[in-house]
């Protein structure tokens, strides 16, 4: 298997209005591997997924996914990279006025030329690797949120990606569902070989899944290596993220005031 | 729905769209679809062309038999100059006709109405109406009579 | 001195937002209309459209027309009878369904109908990232959803219009002739010596084919542009509304003012 990485960020810098969400940030996504980013919420890990989408253009650095630099693709060039990419958004974002077997069989139609019975074919077998094959005829808004999630992931395995990313696909979700997710997603990676970004802030089910991870806080990488090296990283902020320790480098109180000045309490109040 | 029915009803919506402006074409505004009736020419000069407009009709005994093209001003005689198109299957405009300008009801739109003479002679096309009568001007005729003039 | 500076600054800033956001919106048209889809994807989608955004719109019309030709007859017949030209009904209403009410009223009722509908729903597409997944399938979302939904607006406007004056027409005949026995004859004979169809019914039709594609850029653009949020979702749908309304009534002064006026 080829050894380069598959996709590379190299000193990525994005801003939006006066808040700096990247600044600089390098980072190697090994092909055919199980790459977790997580971080606390609010620091940017889905915007990371858009930059690598090619959703938004960072203000400097270089994007490479498949040896194309995607903030200076064209138009055309964007639409058929993404077409070997897969997307699994945390809401599903499944098309509510289609069916499932329609929602699965949507990228099919619109980038293929295949006869119907094939697709159905396609469709059937993608959603069997879900477990929802019985499910074809449901529309979105009968389906729990568990299994809009796996709909939306036969749908972006539809066309046999490269590549698949997913936004917090743990998020809010039962155990079982969780379990089922877990499942997936590691099979998919190993049945496959397909490089996998998993974006998230749940961090046992992260770590056992992933061959890789990396922490992201304040714009920055501030830790980076397969699951073990982690736990043993000398980071203190690494260390408070992972053990979710609610006081320590990252402050339990947003930036305030003194307490005092807020209560009247400060010297200058007292006379 | 299936896309069938929905192809019908949506056909079916087009068509009205279309009926519609038919309808606003042939009832409402009176575009007849047939093609224009072939005409002739016929001229008439006015003392005073009043409120007369192009595309204004010309009838004979109530009926309409043609319009009016064009007004213009002679600038020799300082008359009103009228160009009328008759309709073709009208021929036989005797030819000591005279042309005169009539208001429909009170205050609608002014028309010509051609009254008929007793010529066995007809007008062709490109002849001029021997005699006219200018439109009825209401101040006019009530200033007169106020200031005991008569014409 | 300071304070004055601030709001100046604000002020413009404002404004640049104002210009900003036209740009983004023409920008959009243009990309959303660019590109010619395949006649085998695209017709289905167009025809779908169609059919949620103009049949259905068609009730309101049809009922709308109607009341408001029979109207016309009412207070038409009241006035002209004053002068004894109760004739001259079908002219006036005909006129004015045909050059006026026909056109603008037929897009107001869009703007509330089929507009902010258009603008909710496009708004929840991107607020579920139904457009953002469309995107990275590979799917360009203005050709896709955006294209077919502007098209169909542009299409039904006219027609809605054009059956909007002629439902009007016949109800303004069902009680000027009908109830108020206003000679037939003379109702069309009027109607027809004075309405022309270059002038007047051709206008009108230019006039429902501008305001259909105001409305319709207005109500898709605002949904695409909206912050994907419930309260976003429902500002734009307000915004629709009152900008389409606003941008007909004013559009209509001046087109009043370039086709009928004397200059």
């Amino acid at each position: 298997m080829d050894a380069s990485p598959y996709i590379e960020l190299r000193d990525v810098v994005f801003t939006r209005g006066n808040r700096r969400i990247f600044d600089g940030v390098s980072l190697d996504i090994p092909r055919g591997r199980i790459t977790a980013i997580m971080g606390p919420s609010g620091t940017g890990k889905t915007t990371l997924l858009r930059l690598i989408g090619g959703q938004l253009k960072p203000d400097s650095g270089t994007i490479t996914v498949a040896g194309e630099n995607v903030p200076q693709l064209r138009r055309k060039a964007l639409y058929r990279l993404r077409e070997k990419m897969g997307m699994l958004f945390q809401s599903g974002a499944l098309f509510t006025d289609l069916s499932v077997f329609e929602n699965v069989a949507f990228p099919l139609r619109v980038h293929t030329a295949l006869p119907e019975d094939m697709i159905r074919d396609i469709v059937l077998m993608k959603l069997e690797a879900v477990g929802l094959r019985g499910a074809r005829d449901l529309m979105p808004a009968e389906l729990s949120g568990g299994m809009t999630r796996r709909v939306a992931l036969a749908r972006s395995i539809a066309l046999d990606p490269e590549l698949i990313m997913y936004d917090e696909p743990f998020a809010g979700q039962d155990p079982i569902a969780m379990g089922v997710l877990v499942k997936l997603i590691r099979d998919l990676n190993s049945s496959m070989g397909l490089t996998s970004v998993l974006v998230s802030h749940d961090v046992p089910e992260s770590l056992s899944i992933c061959h890789y991870a990396c922490i992201v806080a304040d714009g920055q990488i501030i830790g980076d290596g397969t699951p073990e090296e982690l736990r043993a990283h000398p980071s203190d902020r690494v260390q408070q993220f992972l053990r979710g320790h609610p006081d320590g480098p990252v402050p339990f109180h947003y930036p305030a005031a003194e307490a005092g000045q807020d209560w009247g309490l400060s010297g200058r109040e007292r006379r | 729905m299936a896309q069938r029915t929905t192809e019908v009803i949506v056909g079916l919506f087009m068509i009205a769209g279309i009926a519609a402006l038919m309808f606003l074409a042939l009832q409402v505004s009176g575009l007849t679809p047939k093609a224009p009736e072939s005409s002739y020419t016929l001229y008439a000069n006015f003392n005073d062309a009043g409120g007369l407009t192009p595309r204004a009709k010309v009838s004979m005994a109530g009926v309409t038999v043609g319009k009016i093209r064009e007004i213009s001003l002679n600038r020799e005689t300082y008359q009103a100059r009228v160009v009328i198109d008759v309709n073709a299957s009208v021929d036989n405009i005797p030819a000591d006709s005279s042309a005169v300008i009539r208001t429909s009801g009170l205050l609608g739109e002014q028309y010509i109405d051609i009254s008929v003479g007793g010529d066995m002679e007809s007008l062709k096309d490109g002849d001029t109406f021997y005699s006219t009568q200018s439109a009825m001007n209401l101040e006019r005729l009530i200033s007169n009579f106020a200031s005991g003039q008569s014409q | 001195m300071n304070w004055l500076a601030e709001r100046l600054a604000a002020f413009g800033r404002s404004g640049l937002d104002v210009i900003a956001s036209l740009g983004r919106s023409g920008r959009f048209l243009a990309g959303a209309l660019g590109g010619v889809p395949k006649p085998s994807v695209g017709f289905p989608l167009l025809l779908k459209q169609l059919y949620s955004v103009g049949v259905l719109s068609l009730a309101i019309i049809v009922v709308s027309g109607l009341f408001i030709g029979m109207v016309l007859g009412l207070q038409g017949y009241t006035i002209l009878s004053d002068y004894g030209s109760e004739a001259a009904i079908g002219q006036m209403i005909a006129l004015t369904l045909v050059r006026e009410l026909g056109p603008v009223v037929t897009a107001l009722l869009f703007a509330g109908r089929a507009g902010s509908a258009l603008t909710a729903e496009i708004g929840l597409m991107k607020t579920t990232e139904q457009l953002s997944s469309m995107e990275m399938m590979g799917v360009d979302p203005l050709r896709r959803v955006i294209a077919p939904r502007l098209w169909a607006g542009f299409i039904s406007v006219p027609i809605l219009a054009a059956v909007f004056s002629v439902v009007g027409i016949w109800g303004g005949m069902l009680v000027g002739v009908e109830w108020l026995g206003v000679f037939e004859g003379s109702f069309w004979g009027n109607m027809q010596s004075s309405v022309s169809f270059a002038s007047d019914v051709m206008n009108g039709v230019i006039k429902s084919i501008v305001f259909g594609f105001v409305c319709t850029w207005i109500a898709v653009y605002q949904g695409y542009d909206c912050v994907p949020t419930s309260a976003g979702i429902s500002s734009a749908t307000t915004k629709t509304v009152v900008y389409s309304s606003l941008a007909v009534l004013g559009l209509d002064f001046v087109l009043t003012a370039v086709m009928f006026g004397d200059f």
